[in-house]
């Protein structure tokens, strides 16, 4: 792979990570928006792949392919069972609506482009210079976390938190050692597995599906 | 090799509670692993308290002072809530809250939790750090939701995902600290192993070490229960276990703790102490207003344990950032005395919502009077809790204080002091509305069963003839302190 293509296989895949974050944002049906979700674990496996063929790296081409297979696919099936309770379910109130979130992100973008300042002029690499992208992933998850109150979109800002954090990882270091991705990876699925138990026990013992039905618990 | 075994003996007990059916003998098994887990961790400690580290794997797992003396204090609060599990698990079954599959389960967890705290503790390396932390949550949620009631659920909902956000910050910070060890150049062998990351600390680039160390805090204080990152702990604390709570308040806050004592050292290495100050002092002044003005108005005994779990963390938030040797002693004997106490009182708290059917302060009247010895334990961990002497958290109170004045921290130190006045006041008053009073006509004294006052007596003990004697405890803090301190 030359260097033009190179970055510009790269520049896509990001691209489509950030593009996901904000897809998720545009859409309400929450079956859409997790599907916005596992196209952005397939692109955030590809921007690891690229990264291992360009480094002839074998390890982070089967991290990468780990990353596929596990963002990709297993997650999002895992979340879509939590919406088996109500299957057509929608974000049908978020704190603040559509074109303001989209807004909201746009921001949070410039101010990831902010913050990233020193890493940006410390990894002067192709690669280095999209870690903004990856930290903006991750603010827009935490502001869905806040603004959605189904429990389905509290995973899903979750899982795009993570998905950012795991796209600084690639570009700025090409992946963190092995074991620890692994423990990251690992963790993720597990914690999908324990909310996805909680949310059927609280559906199916309690009936509840929104958080703002979970306020039993204050000073 | 000794601190592999250390890990291997509670994992194995964990594996024997899950194929066999729950009886009490497991419950006395795995509270045998528990004392051997304390006798590790002092024979630990006496081996590397004037020697070198010991190191096993090619250093993922890593015992210095620091660790060992860790090891000590997750052993000795362990060895106390397990015991108390056995107890609490009876209750459950017999009153048929619980089966005994439910409580194999229970077990499984509780020895799965104490494991992963167990090699946070002792792992060398940043990244098993990390990821021992990560799964300490993912275990624990079972367990604060153990009693499955819609409180309880609710509040293990909220534990998983605040507390994902935080260690998914903290990743990030680690990540970024890879990042500035990658950069050092003159071929520096590069891993994310503690030891390799302190001999480069100082050629770290310090902008990105601004930011690691800012995630860190951020990420790995949502796990020490520092606000504003702290909402998950009351509801957290007062809906599990008793036991849980116990393990939970006493030591895996500060095994989040621990970590950050860890990478503070590498970033005072790249940025120097002022930034590192800064944000300690921010997290710990700011806990320690929310917990003053929340403990205010508490109506509930276990939340109002959990705000005190608050206060006692920025308290060690504000000596580690005074940083000098004795404020790092300090703070350790802090993090030793707040468990001892901070157990006791939630398992004499689990006691009094099992014989008095409520969480409400205001349904609880003349514990002394009509609960003598239940009553009489509450009443010393209280004591010990808020400070005064004989209680080793007297001592540690009074030194991080002396170390803020000395490094030119007055000013935090005396705010630090009219807050704890106004959490002492607060707290005193709903204390002796559950303590003091007359016993109505024709009701006698109960007694509680010695399974229980013994036990947390002897931990009352313990906590008070630290603050008395420092003997078996000095050396070991010295050099644990000078792990962290250049």
């Amino acid at each position: 792979m030359n260097g033009a293509t190179y970055s510009s296989f790269l520049e896509i895949a990001t691209g489509l990570v950030i593009l996901c974050a904000f897809v998720t944002l545009w859409r309400r049906s929450l079956l859409a928006i997790v599907r916005a979700l596992a196209v952005q674990g397939m692109a955030l496996g590809v921007v690891a792949l690229v990264l291992g063929f360009h480094r002839h790296d074998d390890v982070l081409v089967i991290v990468g392919c780990l990353v596929v297979a596990a963002k990709g696919f297993v997650i999002p099936t895992l979340v879509t069972r939590v919406l088996a309770n109500e299957p057509a379910s929608r974000e049908t109130s978020p704190l603040v609506n559509v074109p303001a979130s989209l807004v909201g992100a746009g921001a949070l973008t410039f101010l990831a482009y902010g913050a990233t300042r020193p890493v940006v002029t410390l990894v002067s690499t192709s690669a280095g210079r999209l870690v903004p992208l990856g930290i903006a992933t991750m603010l827009i998850g935490f502001f869905s976390m806040v603004v959605r109150r189904k429990a389905a979109s509290q995973i899903v800002g979750l899982l795009l938190v993570d998905n950012g954090i795991a796209l600084v990882a690639f570009l700025a270091t090409a992946g963190v050692p092995l074991l620890v991705e692994l423990g990251a990876s690992l963790d993720v699925l597990l914690v999908v597995v324990v909310l996805r138990v909680l949310a059927v026990q609280l559906w199916s013992k309690f009936a509840v599906l929104d958080l703002d039905q979970l306020q039993g618990l204050h000073d | 090799m000794l601190a592999f075994v250390l890990l291997l003996v509670p994992a194995l007990t964990g594996c024997v509670a899950a194929a066999v059916e729950w009886r009490r003998w497991v419950g006395w098994l795995c509270t045998a692993s528990l004392g051997f887990v304390l006798v590790t961790g002092v024979v630990l400690a006496t081996h590397v308290v004037h020697r070198a580290a010991l190191s096993a794997f090619s250093g993922v797992l890593r015992v210095d002072a620091l660790s060992a003396f860790m090891v000590i204090v997750i052993g000795a609060i362990g060895l106390l809530a397990v015991c108390q599990s056995v107890r609490y698990l009876d209750h459950e079954i017999s009153s048929g809250h619980s089966s005994a599959r439910r409580a194999t389960l229970y077990a499984v967890l509780v020895q799965g939790f104490i494991t992963a705290m167990l090699l946070a503790v002792v792992a060398g390396n940043v990244g098993v750090m990390w990821v021992a932390v990560e799964a300490t949550t993912i275990i624990t949620t079972f367990l604060v939701g153990y009693r499955r009631t819609r409180g309880a659920l609710e509040a293990s909902w909220k534990y998983i995902i605040i507390c994902s956000v935080g260690i998914a910050l903290a990743f990030l910070g680690t990540v970024l600290v890879y990042l500035a060890a990658l950069h050092v150049g003159h071929g520096a062998h590069v891993s994310l192993q503690w030891t390799s990351l302190m001999s480069v600390s100082h050629r770290l680039d310090p902008g990105v070490m601004r930011l690691a160390l800012a995630l860190l805090v951020l990420g790995y204080g949502t796990k020490v229960g520092l606000a504003p990152m702290h909402s998950w702990l009351p509801d957290a604390h007062s809906q599990a276990p008793a036991p849980v709570s116990a393990l939970m308040s006493g030591v895996l806050l500060t095994v989040a703790f621990y970590v950050l004592l860890r990478f503070k050292a590498i970033a005072d290495g790249a940025v120097g102490v002022g930034f590192s100050r800064m944000l300690f002092v921010t997290a710990g002044l700011l806990s320690l207003v929310v917990a003053a003005s929340l403990l205010l108005s508490q109506r509930d005994y276990k939340r109002m344990l959990a705000y005190h779990s608050v206060e006692h963390m920025g308290l060690i938030s504000l000596g580690a950032a005074a940083g000098t040797p004795l404020a790092i002693a300090a703070v350790l004997l802090h993090v030793l005395g707040h468990g001892l106490a901070k157990a006791v009182l939630f398992l004499a708290s689990g006691e009094i919502l099992l014989v008095e059917g409520t969480t409400e302060i205001d349904q609880v009247r003349a514990l002394l009077a009509r609960r003598p010895a239940l009553g009489g334990v509450f009443a010393f961990g209280l004591v010990a809790l808020l400070g005064l002497p004989p209680f080793s958290l007297f001592i540690s109170e009074l030194n991080m204080l002396r170390a803020e004045v000395h490094v030119g921290l007055g000013w935090v130190a005396a705010l630090s002091l009219v807050l704890m006045a106004v959490i002492f006041g607060s707290v005193m008053s709903h204390g002796r509305h559950m303590l003091f009073g007359a016993r109505s006509d024709g009701e006698s004294v109960s007694h509680s069963p010695s399974i229980v006052t013994v036990p947390l007596i002897g931990a009352l003990a313990a906590c008070g003839a630290l603050g008395v004697i420092a003997w078996p405890l000095d050396s070991l803090l010295r050099a644990a302190a000078m792990v962290v301190v250049k």
